[in-house]
């Protein structure tokens, strides 16, 4: 039983009854209606209540422009919050639930808010929680208390189940919107033979037509039209329409974003296994025709947030599509013409029209016309000032209104009735000819915005969002935006003639939307601009009293617009407002900056597949599976998994870091070096270019030697290091650290391409094609002599800093003998698919010198213990060569990379942050890395920071606690005290030493 | 997103390309012999032009070659791209105020 649902006529499917849940009740529906048709077909037209004061709000519109009629729809984790019932397809077996209201939207506690709403004005949040000495800490307590308060709708708390997808589309010409402009255009376009889009965000091509199948085109009814219309597209073959489509961002070059709602109106049966929930859609086209239509503006009176109290064209689109009345007994509020044929097709459905309440003084025009022929009651000069009721509207009162449209002229009734008919004009959507920069005209005649010169080449607008309203010149621009777009891409096939229509635009209207009452704004009762941010005309110009002059500042202080209408209803009625409380004209005042999404879309497509284990790809060794099968815990360096360390049965992280630590000083390790970054350097100028890259010199080195080297950027501090080997004449093998492989390789390029095109040099990635274990420790060279016997690894033969070829477990290897543990040590590259054979064979044959592989935090702790840096952990962007005391390393004879700048005077002033090393007073305590060192202990704040400590660990050699820290002047303070402040109000005291805390001289490595 | 029209590769979505600033910017021969401010002004010092801009651009997921682009900064609109080293091509200077 629907009691508002007419027996016939409509777009619906009286053969598929549908039933849904609104608050805990059942209902009734049919397939082809929305949510909000569905409701207002069983007489429910109290659907919220509001953001801020909690009053009860009923369904404005039949759109995306829909301000209250706001659905929390489904069960935790499938549920959505915000689904504007206006526009989602009702599903059998929706379960809906109101928003902003608790216990109930009938009885809802949050509405004592309204006998507040003194003390909540414009810029409430500001006022009273960010002032002075209010200060972060109170408004973070409140904001809690207010998003509970307000907020729309509830967030899912588990994991969304449902699938999403993105994808790439290319086309000719996109056509966004299937109302009579966009057919037209997309007929032309795709006659020419051009590959045409067509996007519908709504589940049927038509539009407006769908509200007003009674308008007549080329002879045919508009709906016979618009099927003789599909039919011919489905018949072109270039020709591809989407409906459920909306086209949400234009951005730069004729890119655009579509979301596809591929199953939201499917029940769970009837979608398929396979198909994703939403679609993310980015798109390129040559030309862009926008057809977006335009959205009805309403009037403001007082209380015109009343359930009951709704856009005329909506009830209009209620009636002649859903066939739902969307009242009895209706008053029309109007300042112009072609709301009156909304009112002429509800009367002629049953409704009886109580009063037509029409601000011009002498109404006039094609409907009005009309109207008077049919007896309706038309009260000319006069407006609905307010209504009455609690819940739903029982009654408006009317007024005449004065010449000035600032008071009322007497004349007041009261006009019962359970439907307020709201029309005040009309406004072009022209939000994605903004975003993508095109400019707007006022226009005056018809009061607003409409398209100027766009921003980019190939777009146009055509039909009601370009501020044409009667039909025939809609569907003549339509034809003629689509015959351009064809023929800017070489496309000359014949167009075919435009389709025909009458032209009744809505025009005349008057120049008024704030309907003056018998009281003062804000006095017994509201008068709302905002409804979804219920934003009053009073809280405008109370933001203007204050000072508030840009529109811009006007938005974020009232919060007018803001939310998931932005303001499609309101933001031109906010700015005629400020306009004429300024006395400025509306262009001066201009209007906000539209930015995408043109509706809200879901996080889901956004993501599409790029979640869980696909959001990041991860990167793994040929060494991998071994380390994943001995129960290694793993840290990423960059996208690299690396094997963190390797705890055995009890043990902690401490333990198994100290166990791997002791392997290899005291027997041998192996740790997997695969992800260091390899750049193969081909080519006679070769040397000459790593001499301009590195801060020391090249030339020198011998074939089958190897070299460290520090590389900077151009501002002088450090961007990388790692060794190079010289395999020939004319060959260097590059290692860069882990996470920096891409940079690196990127900087070197850039170099050889744009400064020296000249050097005769390739550089090649083979970071992937090696994998390279690291055998380190007294035993290494025992070890690696066993699977590699034929190779001589003597000092004499490989002496530290070398490289050799040769056979190792079998296969062809490269054997790099250097250090980063301060062991001696062979880092053992093969082709990547025998990294594991490698390893395994390491593992067995190093089983009798007790071998322990070991991680990458065993590897910071050795390499800490002999003061090696590791880029990016001692440095940061803002360190230099001196800074880290490597001098030692910097030519002063040729230039390089950063050298210039490395010979500032800033950059080797004595207070600069140096590099030392810190060890504190108790060997015990640890420093936490991030540490600030300070100079005195003691009560004072605030305390000079001298610095920072960038590593620290727990020394096995050293038998104490380590720690390196870059401090300000610090070679000068060797043996000064400095105190750690930690967290907790523990203070450390430590000691400045020199960096190197395990074998000073050497003598291990290059044993 | 803007559509880069690689030399090498033909357009191109802007995802595939990295962006390298101020371009005719070449690397003084003898940066030693350079006071502090002229070097600073090499290294730091970029052009914010409101308007036709000359700049460099490198195909990172594509070809990986840098060349250069001239674009309108106001409209983005791309107005040439040419290879290193070579001339810009001449085009129509829009003045913005």
């Amino acid at each position: 039983m629907q009691p508002f649902r007419l027996t016939e006529g409509g777009l619906i499917d009286r053969s598929r009854p549908l039933h849904f849940q609104f608050d805990g009740r059942r209902y009734g529906g049919y397939a082809g209606d929305s949510i909000a048709s569905a409701l207002l077909a069983n007489g429910v037209h109290l659907v919220g209540r509001s953001f801020k004061y909690h009053r009860p709000r009923g369904i404005v519109s039949a759109g995306v422009e829909e301000p209250n009629a706001l659905f929390q729809v489904g069960y935790d984790p499938k549920t959505e919050p915000n689904v504007k019932g206006t526009i989602a397809e009702l599903v059998d077996g929706m379960v809906l639930q109101s928003q902003n209201a608790w216990p109930s939207v009938g009885f809802d506690l949050g509405s004592v808010n309204q006998c507040f709403s003194r003390f909540l004005p414009s810029g409430f949040y500001y006022k009273t929680f960010m002032g002075p000495g209010r200060g972060t800490k109170a408004w973070m307590l409140y904001e809690r208390m207010i998003r509970k308060a307000a907020g729309l709708g509830n967030a899912p708390t588990r994991p969304d189940p449902d699938s999403y997808d993105k994808t790439f589309a290319h086309t000719d010409i996109l056509v966004v919107g299937s109302g009579p402009a966009g057919l037209s255009a997309t007929l032309a376009a795709g006659r020419s033979g051009a590959r045409v889009l067509l996007v519908e965000m709504d589940n049927a091509l038509g539009g407006h037509l769908l509200s007003a199948p009674g308008s007549e085109i080329d002879g045919l009814s508009g709906l016979v039209w618009v099927e003789k219309a599909a039919a011919e597209l489905a018949a072109l073959p270039n020709v591809t329409v989407m409906t459920r489509t909306v086209c949400f961002a234009a951005y730069d070059h004729n890119f655009f974003a579509l979301w596809e709602n591929v199953s939201d109106h499917l029940t769970d049966a009837e979608r398929a296994q396979h198909q994703p929930r939403h679609r993310l859609i980015k798109l390129r086209t040559g030309q862009a025709i926008f057809a977006a239509g335009a959205i009805e503006r309403p009037l403001i009176f007082r209380d015109n947030d009343r359930p009951g109290s709704m856009l005329a064209g909506a009830a209009e689109t209620y009636l002649k599509r859903y066939a739902v009345r969307a009242g009895k007994r209706a008053v029309l509020v109007t300042n112009n013409d072609g709301a009156y044929r909304g009112a002429l097709a509800l009367n002629e459905a049953g409704i009886e029209i109580a009063a037509i309440a029409d601000l011009r003084e002498t109404p006039s025009g094609h409907w009005t016309a009309e109207a008077r022929e049919r007896r309706l009651p038309i009260l000319a000069g006069q407006g609905v000032f307010a209504t009455e009721g609690s819940k739903r509207v029982e009654g408006v009162r009317i007024g005449k209104i004065g010449a000035d449209g600032l008071s009322l002229a007497g004349g007041e009734e009261t006009h019962a009735c359970d439907l307020v008919l709201n029309a005040g004009g009309w406004t072009p959507s022209v939000h994605l000819h903004s975003q993508a920069k095109g400019k707007l005209v006022w226009e005056e005649e018809g009061q607003y915005f409409r398209p100027g010169v766009t921003g980019q080449k190939g777009q146009g607008s055509v039909g009601a969002c370009n501020g044409t309203f009667g039909l025939g010149a809609i569907l003549a621009e339509g034809h003629a935006g689509g015959a351009v777009a064809a023929e800017a891409l070489g496309r000359s096939g014949p167009v075919g003639a435009a389709p025909a229509a009458g032209d009744e635009s809505f025009l005349p209207l008057r120049r008024l939307w704030l309907i003056p009452a018998d009281k003062p704004l804000g006095h017994q009762g509201k008068h709302f601009v905002d409804q979804q941010n219920d934003v009053t005309v009073a809280d405008l110009k109370l933001a203007l009293r204050e000072g508030y002059r840009s529109i811009e500042h006007l938005k974020r202080y009232t919060t007018t617009g803001m939310a998931t209408d932005q303001g499609k209803t309101s933001n031109v009625n906010a700015l005629t407002l400020v306009a004429g409380t300024l006395a400025k004209p509306i262009p001066e005042v201009g209007t906000t900056t539209f930015r995408p999404p043109y509706t809200p879309i879901s996080f889901g497509a956004w993501m599409g597949r790029d979640v869980g284990d696909l959001l990041d790809p991860l990167r793994k060794t040929a060494m991998d599976p071994w380390h994943e099968a001995n129960g290694a815990e793993f840290e990423n360096v960059g996208q690299w998994r690396r094997p963190w360390y390797y705890p055995q049965a009890g043990e902690s992280m401490a333990d198994a870091v100290e166990r791997e630590c002791r392997a290899v000083r005291g027997a041998v390790g192996v740790l997997d070096a695969s992800t260091l970054g390899k750049i193969d350097i081909q080519g006679p100028d070769a040397a000459e270019f790593l001499d301009r890259i590195y801060t020391n010199a090249w030339k020198t080195l011998a074939v089958g030697r190897c070299r460290y080297g520090l590389m900077l950027s151009e501002d002088g501090m450090v961007m990388d290091d790692g060794v190079t080997a010289r395999l020939g004449e004319q060959h260097y093998l590059m290692h860069t650290t882990s996470g920096n492989a891409a940079q690196v390789l990127a900087h070197l390029e850039e170099y050889l391409q744009t400064e020296w095109p000249d050097l005769k040099v390739f550089l090649t990635s083979v970071t992937e094609q090696w994998a390279t274990a690291q055998i380190a420790g007294p035993y290494a060279r025992d070890l690696l002599a066993e699977i590699a016997p034929d190779l001589y690894l003597s000092t004499e033969a490989l002496p530290h800093m070398s490289v050799t070829a040769g056979k190792v477990a079998g296969r062809k290897a490269r054997i790099f003998r250097v250090s980063f543990t301060g062991e001696t040590s062979f880092e053992v590259s093969v082709p990547s698919s025998y990294g594991l054979g490698l390893w395994e064979a390491l593992m067995r044959a190093g089983a009798k010198y007790g071998i322990s592989p070991f991680g990458t935090e065993a590897m910071h702790v050795l390499r800490a213990e002999k003061g090696f840096i590791i880029v990016g952990q001692e440095t940061d962007g803002s360190v230099n060569p001196h800074d880290l005391g490597m001098d030692w390393i910097v030519s002063k004879t040729k230039d390089f990379v950063g050298r210039r700048s490395l010979s500032r005077t800033d950059m080797a002033k004595p207070d600069r942050k140096q590099l030392v090393g810190i060890l504190t007073k108790d060997p015990k305590n640890i420093l936490p890395e991030g540490a600030q060192l300070v100079q005195k202990d003691g009560p004072e704040r605030p305390l000079p920071m001298l610095g920072h400590v960038t590593s620290s660990y727990w020394s096995p050699a050293a038998e104490r606690s380590i720690a390196m820290a870059l401090i300000k002047g610090g070679r000068a303070r060797m043996g000064e005290r400095l105190y750690a402040p930690l967290e907790g109000g523990k203070t450390l005291e430590c000691e400045v030493v020199e960096p190197v805390f395990y074998d000073k001289e050497g003598s291990r490595l290059r044993g | 997103m803007l559509l880069i029209p690689c030399p090498y590769c033909g357009p191109r979505p802007e995802i595939e390309f990295g962006y390298g600033s101020e371009a005719h910017l070449a690397r003084p021969g003898a940066p030693q012999e350079m006071s502090d401010e002229d070097w600073a002004a090499y290294v730091y010092w970029r052009k914010n032009t409101k308007g036709v801009f000359h700049e460099r651009w490198v195909h990172t997921h594509g070809c990986r070659r840098w060349f250069n682009v001239i674009r309108d900064t106001v409209t983005y609109e791309i107005l040439a791209a040419y290879e290193q080293g070579i001339e810009p091509p001449a085009v129509e200077i829009e003045t913005y105020v």
